[in-house]
């Protein structure tokens, strides 16, 4: 097991130097840095002189060095658009992102295991096929367009939510939350939901293809045929094996909420981090696209670490070595 | 042992009867009749031997008979009675009742019979406890009791067990040991050899048929070989298209075969110091569900065939 | 005794198709007919959309300010023009403008899907053929996009280009960038798929037969291998149009896909977002359900299509 970890530790290592190497990319590459950072009446000797000071003269290689060094300490320059350190501006802002995250990923996928369990097990039942139609719809409907109907309905014709922003937010130490006030939770409503109808959907949809496979396995049958309990057959046996592969796409899908709530963030005008990367991209503004990007990747390998653990609870396969073999 | 039942004279009901049985599988190009007027009986203790090639319809009468005919499959006519009892009518949460506690089944792959993800006690002990009334711990001990039963050696240990830390022998031990647990009086072993090594496939037959005589446990025994047939069965019942070719006494049966098809199987077996130069082989293939031919099924292939088999 | 139906057989290549499974699976299911009868209406609207729109939305010569925030089917009060699904702000019609709107996103739709077909069945098929280096470094690159969402790549590949083209050019690049952007983020399903039937394929004995008789490789991956992936591969290009036409949208709603000269379903939503808070909730209703038909139209025929080619999951 502890090989296991660590060979994924390795890969996690492997695949974080890829996405850094991206992101140095973009900070070396696209545009000029140095254009960047001083102003149209600098000389050409104040240039070199810049150029120089930052290192920008060195071999690549050891540039590339340099930028894993400072990410690793945090440290990725200056924002060209706010003149402030990046570091500062994302740390800012990555609660609001976390807290709508979690709350959209939670409900989506209690809801979603639950919602695909059903319908695998009642599979011609009309509310099953009622709930699989829909779900079309939610796959198809894109997530902008729920927002802006949550915004009408709730907040322009029922004026009963908060049509932008996060509400009052209270500070515990570096971390704000609006889990604590009214208006932060109300805020927060329409948000969480249209983050997490995507994924809904997504997770229920894989849950019943899931279920639907596993409960033509022979342990099944076999079950069936030892006379247990239609209870104990689904709930029991069915549900554990058909839970194994949704952890993976579920860690992938807690994953890519973080990044859907870019779009989120846009309808609602949340100030997170999603927010902060599409102004990035609009401005161009390459150290805060480098910092998201290697954000982004560390929460991907960050969860995909705690899915392999999870995987390692739940399946003796894994867990307990074979032993005792023969006859 | 159960009381005899009510509408029949004891002693002379068999313990399973399969009449006239025809399962459908109804599809968009018409009905494709799987199993035609097949009946057999079981008595109490035997064991019946279920031969035929692979599509014969001898899994699908299995799964008939338990009740676990996978739809769009249904039994379109005939009837499966149990002590004289039909149960081929029985509500879903009746026949439940039966599964288990008197009809079990094997299956053909150890491998993918146990759910990998729980002990093989857990699973013992869950299927006692689904039958029987008594507590946790007796069901337990139990389990350990049965495990010893079936040959599997260091049984307190192994009751903790998970499936992949069993060889397919053992995993296959393990399944009959599950299918034992709540004495049932009909096992339908569905080809339990199949899917194992040759030199474990004595020791499983060997098993079952002493299992079975100890609790006087009737066994269907459904496979395509011969050997096994031979080695463990009282009668025997030659399957062909969805048809019963042929049944009777395996000794009658392997020696004198009546059925034209039968004696094809029977050549195509080879037999250690017999002098023959070749094997007989039957030309042709089974024909497909939706082209069985009228008459005798097997008439197309059959080298003695006259008018009366063609109609 | 003959337990099949008998149907007459004829040869010819129109009764072969209506007899097909694949024909009576989708003259069974109204809801698929209906989908594919709207999205052809839909394609067809926006092909011949300069022919069929009452106005050129994008000509400010035709453009009336007096008839801004005309509502659907009510006359316009200074010159009674009555607008099916009213104007906005500048007096455009809402309706002609999804006619030219829906030509873009189908076209960045279509051309991504391409692009992304192309690519990853290229790959895919070297991948499985050649296995190797070359097989682990396409899957490799595979899996580490894979666990990235398509619109952060997609998102990532636009930042990129609009650091390099100069500023001048961007809106007239957008559109094309915005299918580069699109199809890169798109390859990996068709390469995985297309990868592991190649490797099935490829050790079967025509194919080996093929190779025996000295067929080059690009033939056989051309002529017997591709062949036998076109079914999934349809699926997930169907599947795939309804997600590239929802990521175009989404990428323009967000401000970083076509300008808004030339502007996409998108772009319509985004800029009829504003009007929703003062009440003209048309100029965004309309587009947005435009959008959503046609992603649930493609969608559903997707689907079918899966199920149809794939009887087992049923």
């Amino acid at each position: 097991m502890l090989a296991f970890i660590i060979r994924r530790l390795l890969q996690s290592i492997l695949v974080m130097l890829a996405v850094a190497l991206v992101s140095f990319g973009l900070f070396r590459f696209i545009g000029d840095p140095i254009h960047n950072m001083v102003g149209q009446e600098a000389t050409a000797a104040e240039r070199e002189q810049l150029r120089q000071d930052l290192g920008l003269n060195d071999p690549v290689p050891l540039q590339f060095a340099r930028f894993v060094g400072n990410a690793l300490r945090g440290e990725f320059g200056l924002s060209y658009r706010m003149a402030r350190p990046v570091t500062d501006v994302i740390m800012e802002r990555l609660p609001a992102t976390l807290e709508l995250a979690l709350i959209s990923g939670i409900g989506a996928l209690a809801l979603g295991i639950a919602l695909g369990v059903y319908t695998a097990l009642r599979r011609d039942g009309w509310l099953s096929q009622f709930i699989m139609s829909a779900s079309l719809i939610g796959v198809s409907l894109p997530i902008f367009l729920i927002g802006i109907l949550l915004i009408y309905v709730f907040a322009v014709e029922l004026q009963v939510l908060p049509a932008f922003g996060r509400g009052e937010t209270v500070r515990i130490g570096w971390w704000t939350t609006g889990l604590l006030t009214e208006s932060g939770l109300k805020s927060l409503i329409m948000p969480a939901i249209t983050l997490g109808l995507y994924q809904l959907t997504l997770i229920m949809r894989l849950v019943r293809a899931e279920m639907l496979e596993v409960l033509r396995t022979d342990y099944i049958k076999f079950a069936r045929a030892r006379g247990l309990s239609d209870r104990a057959v689904h709930f029991g046996h069915a549900l554990k094996n058909t839970l194994l592969p949704v952890i993976t796409i579920a860690g992938l899908q807690i994953g890519s909420i973080i990044a859907f709530a870019i779009v989120t963030e846009t309808v609602f005008q949340w100030p997170g981090v999603g927010l902060l990367f599409i102004t990035a991209i609009q401005f161009v503004d390459i150290p805060v696209m480098a910092a998201y990007l290697v954000l982004i990747a560390l929460i991907f390998v960050v969860i995909n670490l705690i899915v392999d653990l999870l995987y390692f609870a739940v399946d003796p396969r894994l867990r307990v070595q074979r032993s005792g073999r023969g006859h | 042992m159960k009381p005899p039942a009510h509408n029949q004279p004891a002693g002379n009901t068999p313990l399973l009867s399969v009449r006239n049985l025809r399962i459908e599988f109804p599809t968009r190009r018409g009905t494709l009749v799987a199993i035609d007027d097949v009946s057999f009986d079981i008595a109490r203790g035997e064991v019946l031997g279920m031969v035929g090639e692979s599509g014969a319809g001898k899994s699908l009468t299995g799964a008939a008979i338990i009740g676990l005919l996978e739809p769009p499959g249904r039994i379109a006519a005939g009837e499966v009675l149990l002590d004289g009892e039909p149960i081929h009518t029985l509500p879903a949460e009746r026949m439940r009742k039966i599964r288990g506690r008197r009809i079990s089944m094997i299956f053909q792959d150890p491998l993918t019979s146990l759910n990998p993800l729980y002990t093989v006690g857990r699973q013992i002990t869950e299927t006692i406890l689904t039958h029987r009334d008594i507590g946790e711990a007796a069901a337990r001990k139990r389990a350990i009791e049965l495990l010893a039963e079936v040959g599997i050696p260091a049984p307190d240990q192994r009751v903790d067990h998970y499936p992949h830390q069993f060889s397919g022998g053992m995993r296959q031990r393990v399944v009959i040991a599950l299918a034992l647990c709540a004495e049932p009086e009909l096992i339908i072993a569905d080809e339990p050899t199949t899917a194992l090594d040759v030199s474990v496939q004595a020791q499983i037959i060997d098993l079952l048929k002493r299992l079975c005589r100890d609790h006087h446990t009737a066994v269907m025994l459904v496979t395509h070989d011969m050997g096994v047939i031979a080695e463990a069965a009282d009668r025997v019942a030659v399957m062909y298209a969805g048809r019963l070719a042929e049944i009777g006494p395996v000794r009658a049966v392997v020696q004198q075969p009546q059925h034209p098809y039968t004696r094809g199987l029977m050549g195509s077996i080879p037999v250690l110091g017999a002098d023959v130069h070749r094997l007989v082989q039957i030309d042709g293939a089974m024909p497909r569900l939706n082209a069985i031919p009228p008459g005798c099924a097997f008439n197309p292939r059959c080298t003695e065939a006259f008018a009366r088999c063609r109609s | 005794m003959n337990t099949l139906t008998e149907k007459s057989k004829t040869d010819s290549l129109l009764a072969r198709i209506l007899d097909s499974d694949i024909f009576h699976s989708f003259i069974r299911s109204p809801v698929t007919v209906v989908s594919a009868i709207v999205t052809v209406v839909m394609i067809v609207a926006a092909l011949s959309a300069p022919l069929i729109s009452p106005h050129n939305p994008f000509d400010p010569a035709t453009l009336n300010l007096m008839e801004g925030f005309t509502p659907p089917m009510v006359a316009n009060e200074f010159t009674g023009n009555v607008y099916w699904f009213g104007t906005d702000a500048q007096g455009r019609d809402i309706f002609s403008a999804i006619l030219y709107g829906s030509r873009v996103s189908l076209l960045v739709g279509f051309a991504a899907v391409g692009l992304a077909a192309v690519l990853g069945i290229t790959l895919g098929l070297m991948s499985g053929y050649l296995g190797g280096w070359v097989d682990a470094l396409i899957m490799r690159i595979a899996d580490v996009q894979l666990s990235f969402p398509a619109i952060l790549i997609a998102l990532l590949i636009f930042g990129v280009f609009k650091g390099i083209i100069p500023p001048a050019m961007q809106d007239q690049m957008a559109i094309y960038v915005l299918i580069l952007a699109i199809g890169l983020s798109d390859w990996v399903q068709y390469a995985r798929t297309v990868r592991s039937s190649t490797m099935a394929e490829k050790n079967k004995e025509y194919v080996q037969a093929a190779r025996v008789i000295g067929v080059p490789a690009p033939l056989i991956l051309l002529r017997h291998i591709l062949p036998n992936v076109m079914g999934p591969v349809l699926v997930i290009a169907t599947i795939g149009l309804a997600l590239a036409i929802i990521l175009e949208s989404t990428l323009s709603f967000l401000g970083v896909g076509v300008p808004p000269t030339q502007p996409s379903l998108g772009t319509l939503i985004r800029v009829g977002q504003d009007y929703l808070f003062s009440g003209e909730w048309w100029i965004v209703l309309f587009p947005g359900m435009t959008l959503l038909i046609l992603a649930l139209s493609v969608n559903l025929l997707g689907d079918w299509l899966r199920d149809a080619l794939n009887p087992r999951l049923r």
